[in-house]
């Protein structure tokens, strides 16, 4: 690949999915990317390129989108994120929320399917305190690909063994020869929608959680900041958001804050100080008080470094 | 350090095993088969055993069986580690006093996820 052929991708890359590839990323493009080009009988990146730059190659291209900005997914990833879901976020809402009895989650890099899907199975071993809630999963990504593995839930051996507990695999799946599926009652708690970060996501509606793990990391801080500024604006006042470990919000926004000892978890800014107005709304009203929020989330700033 | 025993026929796995856990910090004991490995335990509990299912002399299953019986039998978090992958087996395991269960073939990052799940890591 030549430097012209590896600036061209990177900036193709950059305009259609936000992806940011810093110079020494092009072994990342090479592993990514040859599969791309060979499944379309293409010998080379060299090639892949050039073809890429005719006209009617909208399949093509998307492939390599695709390819570019897909994840590698474990269950239970990082496993304190679900810890918070379990011992923070959901102990909480349950409260703020019993009213209403209605909780929407929102997992903005759901990939293939791994995290919505841990989140589904703690939902279900916290079943018994969850009688008569309503519980919305939304998992969003960019890739059609990925989002129809989500959907069927099939799983290779390597894939389960992954941070998934064996108790959990016995539990919640069913064995088909070398894969795995999840049952059908976790699969009908997550809908999925193919979704792009840079476009406007409002259409999605409020949401007291949102998971936006190990996608950021990918977007220059002008992104971030448009992005994370965004999902403020989709969040009520006491919602929670999840970063992934290597992310944070810090020095990008003030929209949000980090919570003290709880890593990679935070809540909108003057949720606790100074919102008082805004949490008596989210626990006083009833019906559809979400659109409400939009306006009182806070929004961004840039902090200069 | 933390003791692990692998017991495998397989001189191969057990050599394969011995250089990931060495990595994660293990001090490693081998066995190839399950009277071995109890031999080995009976003298002293290691902290984790890594346990293959199909072995001559003594299986996998009857020297876990055995090895809870045992004093002190019931503190080695017991990991199996087989071709056996059918849900059958699996539940027959945990049923037996296993903490978790890779399905061959298995990796590096399988054997730190599933030490990370029974808290050897």
């Amino acid at each position: 690949m030549t430097p012209n052929e590896y600036d061209y991708l990177r900036g193709y890359l950059k305009q259609q999915s936000g992806l940011v590839l810093t110079a020494e990323k092009q072994y990342l493009i090479e592993s990514r990317l040859l599969p791309v080009a060979r499944k379309a009988g293409l010998a080379s990146i060299s090639a892949l390129v050039a073809k890429m730059k005719e006209p009617g190659q909208s399949v093509l291209c998307d492939a390599v989108v695709e390819a570019m900005t897909t994840n590698e997914s474990f269950f239970f990833r990082d496993k304190t994120p679900f810890e918070h879901f379990v011992d923070t976020m959901l102990p909480s809402m349950l409260q703020a929320r019993s009213r209403e009895r209605r909780l929407r989650i929102w997992c903005a890099a759901a990939s293939t399917g791994q995290e919505p899907y841990s989140l589904a199975m703690c939902l279900k071993e916290q079943e018994a305190k969850l009688a008569g809630w309503r519980i919305e999963i939304v998992g969003t990504d960019l890739s059609n690909e990925v989002l129809e593995k989500a959907k069927a839930g099939v799983y290779s051996q390597f894939e389960v063994q992954r941070g998934l507990p064996i108790n959990h695999l016995l539990k919640y799946f069913t064995q088909n020869g070398d894969t795995w599926q999840i049952s059908s009652t976790l699969r009908s708690m997550v809908q999925y929608r193919k979704l792009n970060l840079l476009e406007a996501f409002s259409s999605l509606g409020q949401f007291d959680i949102v998971f936006c793990r190990n996608v950021l990391i990918y977007f220059d801080n002008p992104t971030k900041i448009d992005i994370l500024g965004r999902i403020s604006k989709q969040m009520p006042a006491d919602g929670f958001l999840v970063l992934g470990a290597a992310e944070t919000v810090v020095g990008l926004t003030d929209a949000f804050k980090p919570m003290t000892e709880k890593r990679g978890l935070y809540q909108l800014n003057g949720a606790a100080a100074g919102g008082g107005t805004v949490r008596g709304l989210a626990t006083g009203t009833t019906g559809a008080p979400t659109s409400a929020f939009a306006s009182a989330a806070p929004r961004f700033s840039v902090v200069p470094r | 350090m933390k003791n692990c025993l692998v017991v495998d026929d397989s001189s191969v796995i057990r050599k394969v095993a011995r250089r990931i856990l060495e990595d994660l910090s293990f001090e490693i004991s081998e066995a190839e088969d399950g009277l071995k490995a109890l031999d080995i335990c009976r003298k002293e509990m290691p902290e984790a055993i890594l346990l293959d299912w199909n072995m001559p002399v003594m299986d996998g299953l009857e020297f876990l069986a055995q090895l809870r019986r045992e004093p002190g039998g019931e503190k080695p978090k017991v990991v199996f580690c087989t071709t056996e992958n059918d849900v059958s087996h699996i539940a027959k395991a945990m049923r037996a006093g296993a903490d978790e269960y890779i399905m061959k073939p298995f990796d590096r990052e399988i054997v730190e996820a599933k030490f990370a799940e029974v808290g050897l890591i």
